[in-house]
């Protein structure tokens, strides 16, 4: 008993610490934001590899969440005779929480281990003191390109979800449940608001702040040796996926008394 | 010039650099000796502002730069070069792209004059058919050579060398040490060289210094080294034999 409380005291500092941290690479790069000249070709190569390329993944999650959303629901409100309110369902569900909430853990898995390690690998191997000894600042060419990229990218990839995961939804409604469409599409346009779509994409940007920050932060303090960048990835997808999924309730909530559905 | 004075680096409680002071005089090439892990790596990192000390202060042309931030210690470092004692070539991009990175932050040349400047420095170092390879694909050797054209592509005032020589055959170690005494002769550079290659040492060197329990023990002229009668810097320079034995061994050949 007595043992426990100076190991949360610890376990406390050391949270705080590294919120701290992540706090100071934020400064770092708004500071760097504004006083470097941007490094496009960096910038769009980190947009090809964690936008483009993590299309195949997003797109397979959207799909598939939007048709077991669909067949779930579908099946449930027949039960009440209420099928015809399948779509707005659906796709206020996809819109608000589910393409954003599983396309960030998507791209906290794929791309948030994947910067960890790359950062984590370059500290280890001195990499990261050799661009230093140069005069360049690991935040200008390395954080910033992957930061401004994964603002661009998971947006997007949000909204591609949102649409694929809707679209297979309508299908599976009208092919599988035999809901006729023209009500699908038509109720769901009605109860479906730019508010909605807005907020989801809100969300998503957020998302991709942290993911990158927390990424990064990760990679930077990765400890000597392929032990330590192994346990700087893991971290990286466990706390960015974390903080997702905590922080989306907080901005739902938020997100509604400013702007109420 | 660089300055060092009284400094002091503990790491978790075990003081690698206890009281260092030194200077390195421009358009001279010091060398630093000393047993592994002693600390030589960890002085050359503070040189640059690469670590930072618990004590003292590193004085470059007369600036302090032991307070000042990255951003501050920015334009200082591209005065430098660093060849790291594990070359630290960036592993994402080729042996080209790697020499031609310093050259590239710098923004005031055009691509043609880059590639020539590369080119020049890949030959010296017997890289240029391994330029379009990447860090994986080469020795260790060859790693350190690129990392060697890296550090000096830009022709910096001051270059730090982590070992330039170890790991190479003794004909390409030569040349490096050719290359060092260029630099220093063409370009004026103020070279700081850790190594324990003694022939590399005294062939390279105007001053050679010896860090030894977190202080610079003994500082001389290669000729000086060599011919002193203290037994902690014999011991080292000889490799451990006394100079009797050694003697005695080259006896024994005939
Ligand atoms: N980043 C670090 N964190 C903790 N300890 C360190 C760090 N860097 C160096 N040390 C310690 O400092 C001491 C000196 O290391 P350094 O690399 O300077 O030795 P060295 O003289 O260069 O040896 P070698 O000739 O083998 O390269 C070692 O005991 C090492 O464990
Ligand atoms: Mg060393």
């Amino acid at each position: 008993m007595i043992a426990v409380l100076p190991r949360f005291k610890a376990f406390l500092m050391a949270q705080l610490e590294q919120l701290g941290g992540i706090l100071l690479l934020l400064l770092d790069i708004v500071k760097t934001l504004f006083s470097q000249r941007p490094r496009w070709r960096e910038t769009t190569d980190q947009i090809c590899k964690i936008g483009w390329q993590s299309q195949a993944v997003v797109l397979i999650t959207g799909a598939f969440t939007g048709m077991v959303f669909t067949v779930q629901t579908g099946l449930q409100f027949h039960k009440v005779k209420m099928d015809t309110a399948v779509g707005p369902v659906v796709s206020i569900a996809m819109i608000r929480e589910l393409a954003p909430v599983l396309t960030a853990l998507m791209v906290a898995g794929r791309v948030g281990a994947a910067i960890a390690a790359e950062l984590g690998t370059m500290k280890v191997t001195e990499q990261l003191d050799a661009l230093r000894a140069m005069g360049t600042s690991p935040v200008d060419y390395l954080v910033l390109p992957r930061f401004v990229a994964m603002l661009v990218a998971l947006p997007l990839l949000t909204a591609e979800a949102m649409a694929f995961g809707i679209l297979s939804g309508s299908v599976v409604a009208v092919k599988m449940l035999g809901i006729d469409g023209a009500y699908f599409w038509s109720n769901m346009i009605k109860f479906t608001a730019a508010n909605d779509v807005v907020g989801g994409l809100v969300k998503s940007v957020f998302f991709a702040v942290f993911i990158a920050l927390i990424a990064c932060y990760k990679g930077f303090n990765a400890r000597e040796g392929a032990e330590g960048v192994g346990r700087a990835t893991t971290q990286a997808v466990v706390v960015s996926s974390l903080t997702v999924l905590i922080a989306n309730f907080f901005i739902a909530v938020l997100y509604n008394a400013i702007s109420p559905p | 010039m660089i300055q060092i004075e009284g400094l002091q680096k503990v790491f978790n409680g075990v003081t690698v650099l206890l009281d260092v002071n030194f200077e390195i005089q421009d358009g001279e090439t010091t060398v630093i000796i000393g047993p592994s892990g002693v600390g030589k790596s960890v002085l050359l990192k503070h040189l640059c502002g690469l670590l930072k000390p618990d004590a003292g202060r590193v004085l470059v042309n007369g600036t302090d730069i032991v307070p000042l931030s990255e951003r501050a210690l920015s334009p200082i470092r591209k005065q430098f070069g660093f060849l790291f004692q594990g070359a630290a070539l960036f592993d994402s991009m080729t042996v080209f792209d790697n020499v031609a990175f310093p050259l590239r932050e710098e923004r005031k040349f055009d691509e043609a004059e880059i590639s020539q400047r590369v080119e020049e420095a890949l030959v010296i170092v017997d890289l240029f058919d391994a330029k379009n390879k990447k860090p994986a694909e080469l020795s260790g050797g060859m790693r350190k050579r690129a990392g060697l054209a890296r550090a000096c592509v830009a022709r910096p005032k001051y270059i730090l060398y982590d070992e330039p020589t170890t790991g190479l055959d003794p004909i390409l170690a030569d040349n490096i040490n050719d290359l060092v005494l260029r630099l220093q002769d063409h370009f004026h550079a103020t070279s700081v060289a850790v190594t324990h290659d003694m022939v590399s040492a005294y062939k390279i060197a105007n001053r050679i210094a010896m860090l030894h329990e977190g202080r610079i023990y003994a500082v001389g002229t290669p000729q000086e080294i060599q011919t002193t009668t203290d037994p902690i810097v014999r011991q080292f320079i000889t490799g451990g034999g006394s100079t009797q034995e050694a003697k005695h061994g080259a006896v024994s050949i005939h």
